[in-house]
């Protein structure tokens, strides 16, 4: 068989973003391997989520709920995805906090290869090679997996979320496999959530961030800029290990990759882990003190300037422009 | 408590000369780039250290940290290097680079943890050479053992680690019964980020990771470094994932540097429009 199956990724009940990515990389990997694409929804109110995938193109929509399920843990999930897997050819899944975390540990069980965070999927001849970043995104390797089942992760910036195609995709409900061995030795404790009533970094059309130069200021200054723009704010490894933004703000090469149509760097030099996480953005602005500060490099519009005394008097210039 | 702590040894990306690919793309040459540790892997010996002292007196160890990487000859530099700091033992696995993958390092490893029989491996969550994020997840399901993935935050408990891990949108806190695999994040050598049974809640460490002292430098070429081989860990070493090739990212065309808020605005509404 042929056929490339999606792990979705839910939360309270929800269908998160990140699944429409992994969608579109089954699209695309399904024709050139000649065959069709199922969803697997798993997770505590999978069901309800699974209807939001309705649409999508999917052959199959495969259904897994269960009162354990209720607060992921890679040792309850792995083996009924792995189960569910055996008849696929391909499984992906987005390279979010949830897929890396889950995805290996199935390929683990599935005796499988597994590409992480690919960003191209390239049709050889009917087999598959994925285009994928290393380096700080400073090169790209072209990899081919030799198991007979492949699993992959793709970058949530690099595939656009999947459009509604129509049609209805079957629903069937699979049996939760059980825990393995494994998840008695592991306990759930917390979730500390941090509300954000702002747009998800990863799907943001505007991004504003800052870093270590905003100092306790952060909120302060960052906060009514993204208003006006309807931003997500998102912060540099420096502005985070001060504990200046919450450590789920970080863009880079090891936090969020983001590639909104406007990103503004504030007060970030422009090492090469932070832009490994922002330069496929469509237009990118720094405002730095230090006319040689790196990210000028691949700033398209640069501002020499002091941010605390530059960033409200943008606003208000944004706000003017906005009338 | 017993530690294993794999650490690879990297080709480093934060270098002025940056990673160059010859015109046929067959490899990456990494000739101008300064060779140093995981920095991830760096900072989980330092956690592992941390886990097996009392932080106010750390010259008295109190457990066992083993170091191991696979790599050719020249790596031990880097495992004297983690002796220095503060490891007990070192292994060497011999191998090639380009010869591994995430999971032939993971299946090697399990035999080797099934040896060491440890009682927590602490690793990198991923090496910043290749960005791949996996050995730990694929040696976790290997060993059916339970993980914590990007942990912050680490907090000894009898025979537990109550560990605080950074995932999308918030920290989920985990307790992990030993044995167990644990991958480390950024933000774990903050100050407060571990404390073993015997550190107070009240020690605050220094920012980041220890440096050797020159006498634990000189002590450190009497400890024990082993070799075995890759064929002793994995009867099979073929990878599952090739490379056929390499590229450079598309250049990105520096822009222009505006003289105020004012023409900024306006690039952005008239020339960009994206306001
Ligand atoms: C393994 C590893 C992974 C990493 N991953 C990431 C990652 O994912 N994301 C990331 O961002 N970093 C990452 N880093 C860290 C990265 O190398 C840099 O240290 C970090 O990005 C620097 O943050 P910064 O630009 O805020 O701080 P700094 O480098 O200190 O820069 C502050 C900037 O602010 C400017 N400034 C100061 N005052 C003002 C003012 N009043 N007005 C205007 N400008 C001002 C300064 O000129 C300077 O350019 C990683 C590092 C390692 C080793
Ligand atoms: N060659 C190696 N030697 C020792 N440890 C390794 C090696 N490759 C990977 N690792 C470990 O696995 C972690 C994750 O690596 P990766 O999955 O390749 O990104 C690293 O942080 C190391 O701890």
């Amino acid at each position: 068989m042929a056929d490339v199956l999606v792990v979705a990724e839910v939360a309270e009940g929800k269908l998160k973003k990140t699944t429409h990515s992994a969608v579109t990389f089954a699209q695309k990997a399904a024709a050139t391997i000649g065959g069709s694409f199922s969803i697997l929804v798993i997770g505590d109110g999978a069901g309800k989520a699974a209807a939001e995938a309705q649409g999508l193109g999917a052959a199959k929509l495969l259904v897994v709920e269960d009162a354990s399920l209720k607060n992921y843990l890679a040792e309850r999930y792995a083996p009924t995805v792995a189960a569910v897997a055996k008849g696929y050819a391909v499984v992906v899944g987005t390279a979010s906090a949830y897929g890396k975390d889950l995805l290996p540990r199935v390929a683990a069980r599935l005796g499988a290869g597994y590409a992480s965070d690919i960003t191209e999927v390239l049709a050889d001849g009917g087999t598959l090679k994925y285009k994928r970043p290393m380096f700080a995104g400073n090169a790209f390797g072209i990899c081919s997996i030799s198991t007979p089942i492949q699993v992959v992760s793709v970058r949530q910036s690099a595939f656009a979320a999947a459009e509604p195609t129509g049609g209805q995709s079957a629903v069937e409900t699979v049996a939760y496999a059980g825990p393995s061995k494994a998840a008695e030795r592991v306990e759930f404790v917390s979730f500390d959530q941090v509300k954000s009533a702002r747009p998800e970094l990863t799907e943001a059309r505007v991004v504003v961030s800052g870093g270590r130069a905003l100092k306790e200021k952060f909120n302060q200054v960052l906060d009514p800029l993204a208003d006006v723009l309807g931003a997500a704010v998102g912060a540099s490894r420096a502005a985070c290990d001060a504990g200046y933004a919450p450590s789920d703000l970080q863009v880079g090469q090891t936090g969020k990759i983001v590639a909104p149509q406007l990103y503004f760097a504030i007060g970030i030099s422009g090492a090469i882990q932070h832009l490994a996480g922002m330069k496929g953005s469509k237009v990118i602005v720094a405002i730095n003190k230090d006319a040689d500060a790196p990210i000028f490099q691949v700033a398209d519009y640069g501002l020499v300037a002091d941010l605390f005394a530059t960033v409200p008097e943008l606003v208000k210039g944004i706000q003017a422009a906005k009338g | 408590m017993k530690i294993l702590v794999p650490l690879k040894r990297v080709a480093d990306p934060d270098n002025a000369n940056k990673v160059k690919i010859p015109a046929s793309g067959e490899k990456i040459d990494t000739a101008g780039l300064e060779w140093k540790p995981n920095p991830f892997d760096e900072y989980a010996l330092e956690a592992a250290l941390r886990l097996t002292e009392n932080g106010t007196q750390p010259k008295v160890r109190a457990g066992e940290v083993v170091v191991v990487t696979f790599g050719p000859k020249e790596t031990e530099t880097t495992l004297r290097a983690a002796l220095a700091t503060g490891a007990d033992r070192a292994i060497r696995v011999d191998a090639t680079d380009d010869k591994l993958d995430g999971d032939l390092v993971a299946r090697a490893l399990r035999a080797l943890v099934e040896k060491e029989k440890p009682d927590v491996v602490l690793m990198g969550k991923q090496a910043v050479d290749g960005d791949s994020n996996q050995v730990g997840q694929i040696l976790a399901e290997l060993l059916d053992w339970p993980m914590a993935t990007f942990a912050a935050t680490i907090r000894e408990e009898a025979g537990a680690l109550l560990v605080g891990r950074e995932v999308d949108g918030g920290v989920s806190t985990l307790r992990v019964k030993l044995p167990a695999v644990v991958t480390v994040d950024l933000r774990i050598v903050a100050p407060t980020s571990v404390y073993s049974l015997k550190t107070p809640q009240t020690h605050k460490y220094n920012d980041g990771v220890r440096f050797a002292a020159l006498p634990a430098i000189m002590a450190a070429k009497k400890k024990p470094l082993a070799e075995v081989k890759l064929a002793d860990l994995a009867s099979d070493q073929a990878t599952k994932v090739s490379y056929h090739g390499f590229a450079a990212p598309p250049a990105r065309k520096a822009g222009i540097k505006v003289k105020d808020v004012g023409e900024l605005v306006s690039k952005l509404k008239n020339e960009a429009k994206v306001l």
